[in-house]
C-alpha cells in the first residue's frame, strides 16, 4: 500500500480509494445514474397512464421489444412500478444523501482528517457495487425484474412461481437489498463513531451543523432498523429457497410478520430519507437569510424526537392489512405525534427567514422549495394517518401524492439545494447559479403539475399500481387529467437536463472556486476549494456555534467557527 | 467489518477507544438483527395452534450440556483477558485457544443434534417448528462459526506475541464471543426450555 501523499496509483486515488471525499463522489456519480434510471421508469408509468397499451413512437420497440408487439405488457406494468420505487429509493435518495453527503460532509464538518474507518468506508461503497450490479442484472433474467412492489409483500414475493416477476428477479431483488444493507450498516457504524470521536478541538456536540446532527441521527436510525429488514430479507430468502413457510399461510406462516418486519425497517427509513435533507437545507437557509438558525437546540431535538417516534409507528402503512384495530388506534397516535417536531422544524425555518436578508440563489430557492413543499407533504400525511380516512384513501394515488410531496418535494429539492450549495467545494468549481435558477423555476412548477392532480385522483377512488384504470367507468372521466400529468412529468425530467448539463459543463468549465463562496461560517469553507487529501492545512480549533451570521462582535455579516477573536476569545 | 482497520486520523475524544466504540455499535445492530428473529419465532409460535410439546422432539438435556460448554467458553474468554491485562503474556494464549476448542465443541454437538433431528424427518421446510428452530440456531451457529475463525486467529496472533504492546484485540474478540453466548442463553431459554 502507498502511503505517502501525492504518488498513489490511479487505483487507489480513484477506484479503491479510502479518501472520505472520493468515496463520496463515488456514492454521488453512481446515485445520480440511477436517477436517471429510475426518472425513465417513472416516464414509461406515466406513458402508460395517460396513453394505455399504445406504441411509443422510437422507444418502444427498443424497450419492450418485438415479442411484446413492442408495446408494455399487462403483468410488466407492476414490475415498472416495483423497479421506479426500489432504484429511487434504495440506490438513489439513499444513496445520495447518507452515502455521497454524509461521506463528503461529515469529517469536512466536524473538522476531521477522514472518517474513524477509512477502510471499511471503501468496503461500504464497494459493497454497493454488486448491488447494482445484481439489480441490473435482474431487468435481463426470464421473467423480468421483481414486480411484488418496492415493499414485497408476500405471498406474492415469497413463492418463485406466482408471477413472472416472483421468478429469479425477486431472488435478485433480495439479494440486492441485502448488500445494501450490509452497506449502510458499515457506513453508519463509521459515521457514529466519526462524529462521537473525531470532532476537532472545540467542536461540542452543540456546536455541530444540523446537517451533522442529522446525519449522526440518521446513522443511528440505519444502524437499528436495517438489520430488522436483513433478518426479514433472509427469512423471505429460505421461503424462496430451502421451502420453509415463515409467510406461506398454507404451511403455517404469517403473512403479516413480513410486512411488520418490513415496514419496522422501513418507517424509519422514510425518516433516513428526509432527515438528512432537513439538516441540509437548515444550514442553506441560514446562511442565505445571513442570520442565526432560529431554535438550533429544538431543532436537535425535534430530529431526535421524529427519529425516536419513527421507530412506533410503522403500523400505520398497515390499518387495512387485517392487523387489529386496537393496534391501529395506537399508531394513528403515535403517527400524529410526529406532526409536533416536524412543526417545531417548519416553524423554526420560517422563523430563520423572518426579516433575514435572503439572498435568493439557485441552492437558497431549492431550500426553500424543501420546506413548502415538504409542508405540503406533512399536512397531507396526518390526513393519512388517520385511520378513518385512511380506510377511503388507502393504495389510491392520495398515498402517491403523499410520498412523493415528501420524497420528491422535500428529499429532492434538497438534494438539489446541497449539490449546487457544495458543488464548489467537491469540485472546485462553481456552478451557473443562471441556469440553476432556470432548473428550479421549471422543476417546480412542472412538480406540482406532475403530482399535484395525484391527491385530486385519489380522491377520486383511482386505485395505485393499476396499468388500465380507464377500464373502470368512474375513473374513465380522469384520463385528460392523467394526460395533463404525464406532459408535465415529460417537461419534469426534460428540466433535470438543465441540472446535468449544469452539472457536468461546471465540472470542466465552471468558474474556480474560492474557498468560502458564500460566505458561509461551517468549517468545510476554511480549507481550500477542492480541500487537500487530510482536508485541513493545519487542524482546526472551533469557538464558536455554526450559525453566527450578522454578529454584531464582527464588522462582517458572517463569523466561522474557528475565527479567533482579538483579545478574548469566545471560547 | 469486525477487524477494524488503520485509524489514521487521530481520535480527539479519549472517552473510550475508537474501535471499542464502533464495536459496540456493531453489535447493537446484531441485537437487532437477532430481534427481528425472534419476533418471528415468537409470533410464529403463538399462531401456530399444534406446537409441538418442545422436550419430546428435541434433546434438551444435551443442548442443556452445550449450552454449560458455551457459557465455559466465556469464562476462559474472560480468563484470557484478565491474564493479559495482568501482563501474563505467557499464560492466557492457552485460554484464548481452550475457548476456541469449546466453540468447536459447541458446534459439534449442534451439529449432531441437527443430524438427529433430520434423521427423524423435522426438517426446516415440513413444518413452522423445524423452520424458525433451524433458522434460529442456525444463524447462531454462523455467529459461533465466526466466532471461532476469529479467536483462533487471535491465538495465533498471542502465541507469536502479537498482543505485548496492545490488547484491544483481545477485548474486542471477547465482546463478541459474549455476545454471541449471550445470545444463545436467550435462544436456549425460548427454543428449549419455554
Amino acid at each position: 500500500m502507498h502511503s505517502a501523499e501525492g504518488e498513489l496509483s490511479f487505483w487507489r486515488k480513484y477506484v479503491f480509494s479510502t479518501d472520505h471525499k472520493v468515496i463520496g463522489k463515488q456514492f454521488l456519480f453512481s446515485s445520480l445514474f440511477f436517477f436517471i434510471v429510475g426518472g425513465l421508469l417513472a416516464l414509461l408509468i406515466r406513458t402508460q397512464l395517460a396513453w394505455p397499451w399504445e406504441e411509443i413512437p422510437v422507444v418502444g420497440p427498443l424497450i419492450y421489444g418485438e415479442e411484446s408487439g413492442n408495446i408494455l405488457l399487462p403483468e410488466r406494468y407492476p414490475a415498472l412500478v416495483t423497479m421506479h420505487g426500489t432504484i429511487m429509493i434504495f440506490f438513489f435518495i439513499i444513496p445520495i444523501l447518507s452515502g455521497a453527503f454524509g461521506n463528503f460532509l461529515i469529517p469536512l464538518m466536524i473538522g476531521a482528517k477522514d472518517m474513524a474507518f477509512p477502510r471499511v468506508n471503501m468496503i461500504s461503497y464497494w459493497v454497493m457495487v454488486p448491488a447494482f450490479l445484481v439489480m441490473v442484472a435482474s431487468f435481463f433474467v426470464e421473467g423480468g425484474t421483481a414486480a411484488a412492489g418496492w415493499t414485497s409483500y408476500v405471498p406474492l414475493s415469497a413463492r418463485p412461481d406466482m408471477i413472472p416477476g416472483s421468478g429469479l428477479g425477486q431472488t435478485l431483488w433480495i439479494v440486492s437489498l441485502l448488500l445494501v444493507g450490509t452497506s449502510s450498516t458499515m457506513g453508519a457504524i463509521n459515521y457514529v463513531t466519526t462524529i462521537v470521536t473525531l470532532r476537532a478541538k472545540g467542536m461540542q456536540m452543540f456546536r455541530l451543523p444540523l446537517t451533522i446532527w442529522a446525519l449522526f441521527i440518521t446513522a443511528i436510525l440505519v444502524l437499528l432498523a436495517t438489520p430488522v429488514l436483513t433478518s426479514g430479507l433472509l427469512l423471505l430468502l429460505l421461503d424462496r429457497t430451502i421451502g420453509t413457510h415463515f409467510f406461506l399461510p398454507d404451511g403455517g406462516g404469517q403473512v403479516l410478520l413480513w410486512q411488520h418486519l418490513f415496514w419496522f425497517y422501513s418507517h424509519p427509513a422514510v425518516y433516513i430519507m428526509i432527515l438528512p435533507a432537513m439538516g441540509m437545507a437548515s444550514d442553506i437557509i441560514s446562511c442565505f437569510a445571513r442570520k442565526p438558525l432560529f431554535g438550533y437546540r429544538p431543532m436537535v431535538f425535534s430530529i431526535m424526537g421524529i427519529a425516536g417516534l419513527g421507530f412506533i409507528v410503522w403500523g400505520h402503512h398497515m390499518f387495512q392489512s387485517g392487523m387489529n384495530p386496537v393496534l391501529g388506534i395506537t399508531f394513528m397516535t403515535s403517527t400524529m405525534m410526529i406532526a409536533l417536531p416536524s412543526a417545531i422544524k417548519t416553524f423554526n425555518w420560517l422563523a430563520t427567514l423572518w426579516r433575514g436578508q435572503l439572498h435568493l440563489t439557485a441552492p437558497m430557492l431549492n431550500a426553500l422549495a424543501f420546506v413548502s413543499t415538504f409542508v405540503i407533504g406533512g399536512l397531507s400525511g396526518i390526513y393519512s394517518a388517520a385511520t378513518p380516512v385512511d380506510i377511503f384513501i388507502h393504495d389510491t394515488y392520495w398515498i402517491v401524492g403523499h410520498i412523493h410531496y415528501v420524497l420528491f418535494g422535500g428529499s429532492l429539492f434538497g438534494v438539489f439545494a446541497a449539490i449546487q450549495y457544495w458543488f464548489p467545494k467537491m469540485f472546485g468549481r462553481t456552478m451557473s447559479d443562471r441556469w440553476g435558477k432556470v432548473h428550479f423555476a421549471l422543476t417546480f412548477v412542472t412538480f406540482n403539475c406532475v403530482f399535484f392532480p395525484m391527491f385530486i385522483l385519489g380522491e377520486r377512488g383511482m386505485p395505485r399500481r393499476l396499468a388500465d384504470p380507464y377500464n373502470y367507468n368512474f375513473l374513465a372521466s380522469l384520463q385528460p387529467l392523467n394526460q395533463f400529468m404525464t406532459v408535465s412529468a415529460y417537461a419534469l425530467a426534460l428540466s433535470q437536463i438543465i441540472l446535468f448539463a449544469n452539472f457536468f459543463v461546471s465540472l470542466y468549465r465552471g468558474r474556480a472556486a474560492v474557498a468560502n463562496p458564500w460566505l458561509a461560517n461551517t468549517l468545510e469553507w476554511t480549507t481550500s476549494s477542492p480541500p487537500p487529501l487530510e482536508n485541513f492545512h493545519t487542524a482546526p480549533v472551533v469557538h464558536r456555534g455554526p450559525y453566527e451570521y450578522s454578529s454584531p462582535e464582527v464588522s462582517e455579516d458572517w463569523l466561522p467557527q474557528d475565527r479567533v477573536l482579538g483579545g478574548a476569545a469566545a471560547d | 467489518m469486525t477487524h477494524t482497520t488503520a485509524t489514521h486520523p487521530t481520535p480527539t475524544w479519549e472517552g473510550i477507544k475508537t474501535v471499542k466504540f464502533a464495536m459496540w455499535l456493531f453489535l447493537a445492530s446484531e441485537i437487532m438483527f437477532f430481534t427481528g428473529l425472534i419476533v418471528a419465532y415468537i409470533a410464529l409460535r403463538y399462531s401456530t395452534p399444534n406446537w409441538p410439546v418442545v422436550r419430546d422432539i428435541l434433546n434438551v438435556p444435551l443442548v442443556a450440556l452445550n449450552t454449560f460448554i458455551l457459557i465455559i467458553s466465556s469464562v476462559t474468554m474472560v480468563t484470557a483477558y484478565d491474564r493479559v491485562e495482568h501482563g501474563d503474556h505467557k499464560g492466557f494464549p492457552n485460554f484464548l485457544l481452550a475457548t476456541a476448542v469449546l466453540g468447536l465443541i459447541f458446534l459439534s454437538i449442534q451439529a449432531i443434534e441437527w443430524t438427529a433431528l433430520m434423521g427423524e424427518g423435522v426438517l426446516p421446510a415440513t413444518s413452522i417448528f423445524g423452520a424458525t428452530f433451524f433458522t434460529l440456531t442456525g444463524f447462531h451457529g454462523l455467529h459461533v462459526t465466526g466466532g471461532v475463525i476469529w479467536v483462533l486467529w487471535a491465538t495465533r496472533k498471542a502465541f507469536r506475541g502479537g498482543y505485548h504492546h496492545d490488547h484491544l484485540g483481545v477485548e474486542l474478540v471477547g465482546l463478541y464471543w459474549h455476545f454471541v453466548d449471550l445470545v444463545w442463553i436467550i435462544l436456549f431459554t425460548i427454543i428449549y426450555l419455554i
